[in-house]
């Protein structure tokens, strides 16, 4: 649990951020919470040469309301996000870890770690949300559909840093977090989120799945989106629709549970989710 | 030696200012929750070196070479040393179970290895350097060339002909194989109307106490001192002396605070011994503590039984008789006692249960995994599991309410031998269960359960009702000639009063978070007239105190608060002598009330403690052939063990369609005789529950075919926390035992050793609609959905599609 040696600043500004990030090259990363990063380390499975700390970077922090979505700075910590006020976000980011842990840990530093395992990737990427990232070059906006490239590997490029995170607020629409672990403090077995927008007639207008853990990124459960979509909200559509949760899907199997057993967890949470969502 | 529990009683009363039998808070735990105490990883002495440890990443390989150039040249490295280094060692690792007529194969077993390794983790060199960083980069610049041999983690497996052999010499995987039969066994299964069988896994397990292990070890003008994360500085000092080569008193070993042990401190391991043997060899102070990483890889396993359980039973449910074969995974080599941990369970075979006959068969195993070894509980904690359990099968193959075959069974009087020898002291398991089912209500339970199960929630309920030994123990029984064990097994104390009246007492136990500074210090309170304040326990130094044997086994007050207590009585009595001395009364009349030594009748013909000892260490004025100061020393072996029992209730929901399992509620009634401080009873019996809750529901120790450990950390070890346990729901009945004055016995590992049967049975119980009627542990939610899925063939709860 000792850590190979590294160096470590925490720059003054978001530019002297990336130029140290610039001058660090390849083997450079970003610090924001480190409740990731630090472990990994540790376990020396990850040996950065440099560590540049965005703890002293200002403006990288807080909530606001724009344009009918909430734009959340990256170092915001999941206990700010708990208590947000945030729908799906707040309830999901409530059920990362520990106390400690949703002190330290940053919603942007989740986000670009791109853990399949973590609960914020598949809520931002249900709500159809976005990040910006920001390198020498300017600034880009990048769809959560396309943030997420493979397991722990994300649209953050080398030298580029997340700065905020845009998060539909989805007024109208319901939601539920369904999330199966061993232990609460654990990474989900698997996780299901849920939104959901109920027409006039009480079918169903719009939904929006994410499933956590059932791949190396997190994912859209589009076979159970679209057989919902129109469809009454009642008891059996919501069941025949969930029966097709895992769809697609190539869970990885690990010491606590089997690919089979997975895909029977995200029927059966997918089904659970979206009776809270449409409640 | 009679029965004294009601005369240490009415003592303590007269005595005392009554602190015995109060909650009184702990006196540690403000230094413990301010961070203000001092571990061996807290201290640093001038010119320190650290070490780090090159691990074998093979489980089972011949070493060809070890190449240290690479890693000396590192800077901050001061020396790189692998066992060729070593010669100067007078004796490998010792293991000090030698049960007499039986053979025991012992592996030579060396701090570094050599010529081979048997299992991942195995120590192959030691870096020494300046900084503890540095050392950690070097270690992984030393190449080692291995030559792989087949590998064997199945215990079952290694017995097998064919199998790969770990260790050549043997030419078997046999460690020892070892019986205990009491009784006409073969009649008891002749004879039964019904026999039930079963096979339960009992699975690898670590301490994983918070506190890693540290060594400090200083060389200086010829003299070893080792500060040691130990439960046991006095055995490691004899230890160290033995495979050194140094004679004991040029040694000290202390066990500063020991931040949890849960018997995986009750070892002296091979990395200590290399620490002392680094700071002879350098002349530096040499500092070893291990990473979370080490402790789980190489900090001594338990558990790793396999049991094969039959008992026999007439129709009415009258006991016949019970056979268990146990086959125990003792892992790649031995530590100091791994053998022997299943002979415990060979102990309690017979439960509270009075079978006419009872054997136990056992047989060691080598693996290509890690040492087991002495974890909370120790052999009891799997007795009590496969014992319940097929008590509980019994009743369901004979039809009967699994608590009126119980009931129909309970061994009612006492002492009560055992057809394998051993006597129950005391007891009343009766009173236990009926205590637990009040404040259970099962009829009430049973009412909500259908009605619950009406709309598709499946809760149970489960019961175990365990008698376990401990207070280790009588030497005669438990030394060279009688079970084995290569040592005595009494406890010391002394008790020093200092000459302003304050007190301290040395004891031969070495806590880690039991609480033995509040109530050691209550016992003495009462027994000489002070506040328990004023009573300092000062344990785990080999260079204060007698000689002590120090904490595991729950002995430590049932055997060190009996020779506190004995030590204590002593200075009363000299300070009874003191002041008839000094009132020219007879020491008879002179008694020990609200503080002070008085004349009885006459309260103002008195002292105090503080008046006593100024005549004690100004001895001007002492009676005739007394010697001047006031300090006591008493060892204590006692004539027997002690036998804790209980009766505990766990209620489980069970989430049919994903297999999780929440507790719902945990009823543990216990009884530890008399109660010195409740509240410390109270922490263990939590503190047990919840280690026997996470092996039953979370934690195993998982080892691939490969021989590779897979939960190395405490993501994948699942240890749980306090969010994932329920609140207890806890009572006490109090059944002295005549084998200390104090009437008590112990209760460190009591709740884990009656505890997870009753999570097993009670899961068992949810899922019986659904016919599921076995599960080992842990219950993980895969395995309890596969379990259900097997149960229901191809239709699952939720109908057919459910995988």
């Amino acid at each position: 649990m000792i850590p190979a040696a590294f160096e470590y600043v925490a720059p003054q500004s978001l530019d002297e951020a990336l130029a140290a990030l610039r001058d660090g090259g390849e083997d450079a990363k970003v610090l924001a919470g480190g409740h990731s990063l630090i472990p990994l380390m540790k376990l020396r499975l990850a040996a950065p040469s440099l560590l540049v700390d965005l703890r002293r970077v200002p403006g990288l922090s807080g909530i606001r309301r724009e344009d009918g979505a909430w734009r959340i700075g990256a170092m915001t910590s999941h206990y700010e996000v708990v208590g947000g006020g945030l729908g799906l976000a707040s309830t999901a980011a409530g059920t990362i870890a520990d106390p400690q842990v949703r002190y330290r840990g940053t919603l942007g530093g989740s986000l670009a770690h791109g853990d399949p395992a973590s609960d914020m990737p598949a809520v931002l990427l249900a709500a159809e949300g976005a990040v910006t990232i920001r390198g020498e070059a300017g600034q880009r906006e990048v769809a959560a559909a396309d943030l997420f490239e493979d397991f722990l590997t994300t649209a953050v490029g080398e030298g580029e840093i997340l700065t905020e995170v845009r998060l539909p607020a989805l007024e109208g629409y319901g939601f539920g977090y369904e999330k199966f672990n061993r232990r609460k403090e654990d990474w989900a077995m698997v996780a299901v989120c849920a939104l959901v927008k109920k027409g006039a007639d009480g079918s169903c207008e719009d939904v929006r799945i994410g499933l956590t853990h059932m791949g190396t990124t997190p994912l859209r459960a589009t076979a159970t989106e679209q057989a919902l979509r129109g469809q009454p909200l009642d008891a059996e559509h919501i069941r025949a629709a969930a029966e097709q949760a895992a769809e697609g899907t190539d869970p990885p199997t690990d010491l606590n549970a089997t690919a089979d057993y997975k895909r029977h967890l995200a029927r059966v949470l997918c089904r659970r989710a979206l009776e809270q969502a449409s409640s | 030696m009679g029965a004294p529990g009601a005369e240490a009683a009415e003592k303590t009363e007269s005595g005392g200012n009554g602190y015995v039998g109060r909650s009184l808070k702990r006196k540690e735990d403000p230094r413990l929750i301010t961070g203000g105490a001092t571990y061996t990883d807290d201290m640093v002495l001038p010119g320190t070196l650290y070490a780090a440890i090159v691990r074998s990443p093979e489980p089972h390989a011949k070493i060809l070479s070890i190449d240290t150039e690479a890693a000396s040249q590192m800077p901050g490295v001061q020396a790189v040393f692998t066992d060729e280094d070593m010669a100067d060692m007078a004796a490998p690792c010792p293991m000090v179970f030698v049960p007499p007529g039986v053979e025991m194969r012992v592996p030579d077993h060396w701090p570094l290895a050599r010529g081979k390794v048997g299992y991942v983790g195995q120590a192959v060199a030691v870096v020494l350097g300046t900084d503890k960083y540095s050392v950690v980069d070097a270690a992984g610049q030393v190449v080692v060339d291995y030559d792989p041999l087949p590998v064997v983690t199945d215990p079952e497996k290694a017995l097998e002909a064919g199998s790969p052999i770990i260790h050549d010499e043997f030419g078997t995987n046999t460690v020892f194989e070892w019986s205990l039969p009491g009784g006409d066994v073969a009649a008891a299964f002749r004879d039964a109307d019904v026999v039930v069988e079963k096979r339960i896994v009992n699975h690898r397990t670590a301490g994983a106490a918070i506190e890693p292990r540290s060594f400090l070890a200083q060389w200086r003008e010829g003299k070893l001192t080792l500060w040691s994360s130990t439960q046991i500085p006095h055995i490691c000092r004899v230890i160290l002396s033995i495979q050194l080569g140094i004679t004991e008193e040029k040694i000290r070993v202390v066990a500063p605070e020991v931040g949890g042990g849960f018997g995986s401190k009750l070892q002296v391991y091979g990395e200590e011994v290399l620490a002392c043997w680094c700071a002879r060899k350098t002349g530096r102070p040499v500092k070893y503590t291990a990473t979370r990483s080490e402790e789980m890889l190489v900090t001594h396993h338990g558990r790793d039984q396999i049991d094969y359980v039959k008992i026999g039973a007439k129709r009415d449910g009258k006991l016949t008789g019970i056979h268990a074969r146990i086959i125990q995974d003792c892992g790649a080599y031995h530590l100091i006692e791994g053998p022997v941990i299943p002979t415990f369970s060979a102990c309690v075979i017979s439960g509270c249960y009075d079978f006419p006959a009872v054997q136990t068969d056992i047989v060691g195993v080598f693996t290509n995994k890690f040492t087991t070894d002495a974890i909370r509980g120790a052999g009891r904690p799997e007795a009590t599991h496969f014992i319940e359990l097929t008590m509980d099968a019994l009743a369901e193959e004979l039809g009967m309410d699994p608590l009126e075959l119980r009931r129909k069974n309970f061994i009612t009087e006492f002492p009560n031998e055992r057809p394998h020898g051993f006597i129950y002291d005391s007891g009343n398991y009766h009173g236990t269960l009926d205590k637990c089912l009040e404040k259970l209500d099962l009829e009430g339970f049973r009412r909500e359960q259908a009605e619950l199960r009406e709309r598709g929630v499946f809760r149970g309920v489960g019961f175990s009702t365990y008698v376990e030994i401990c207070g280790l123990g009588p030497s005669r029984a438990l030394g060279p000639e009688g079970w084995g064990m290569q040592g005595g097994y009494f406890e010391s104390a002394q008790v020093r009063v200092l000459p302003t009246g304050a007190v301290t007492a040395y004891t031969g136990v070495s806590p880690h978070g039991q609480g033995h500074e509040t109530g050691f210090a209550q016992i003495v309170a009462d027994r000489v007239g002070v506040a328990p304040d004023v009573v300092e326990v000062i344990h785990g130094d080999t260079n204060t105190g007698p000689f002590g044997k120090n904490t595991y086994g729950s002995r430590s007050l049932a055997v060190g608060g009996e020779a506190i207590a004995r030590a204590a009585e002593k200075i009363q009595d000299k300070a009874r002598r003191i002041v008839a001395h000094k009132m020219e009364a007879a020491p008879e009349d002179i008694e020990l009330s609200d503080g002070k030594f008085q004349v009885r009748g006459s309260p103002g013909k008195a002292m105090t403690l503080a008046e006593v000892a100024g005549e004690a260490y100004i001895p001007a004025d002492l009676p005739d052939g007394m010697e001047a100061g006031l300090d006591e020393i008493c060892f204590f072996d006692p004539p027997n063990f002690v036998w804790p029992f209980g009766a505990h209730a766990c209620v489980t929901e069970v989430d049919v369609e994903t297999g999780r399992v929440d507790v719902v509620r945990y009823v543990a009634v216990d009884d530890c005789g008399p109660a010195i401080n409740p509240l410390l009873i109270e922490g263990q019996i939590h503190g047990g529950i919840v280690h026997a809750l996470g092996q039953a529901l979370y934690e195993q120790l998982v080892y691939d075919s490969e021989g590779q450990l897979i939960t190395g950390t405490f993501v994948d070890y699942a240890l749980p926390s306090a969010a994932d346990v329920p609140s207890f729901e806890t009572d006490r009945t109090e059944t002295p035992t005549p084998t200390n004055t104090l009437g008590v016995k112990g209760v460190g590992e009591a709740a884990t050793i009656a505890c997870s049967p009753a999570v097993v049975a009670s899961v068992v119980d949810a899922l019986r609609p659904l016919g599921v009627t076995h599960v080992d542990m842990p219950l993980t939610p895969m395995r309890i959905w596969e379990a259900i899925q097997a149960a229901q063939g191809s239709a699952g709860p939720n109908g057919g599609g459910a995988s």
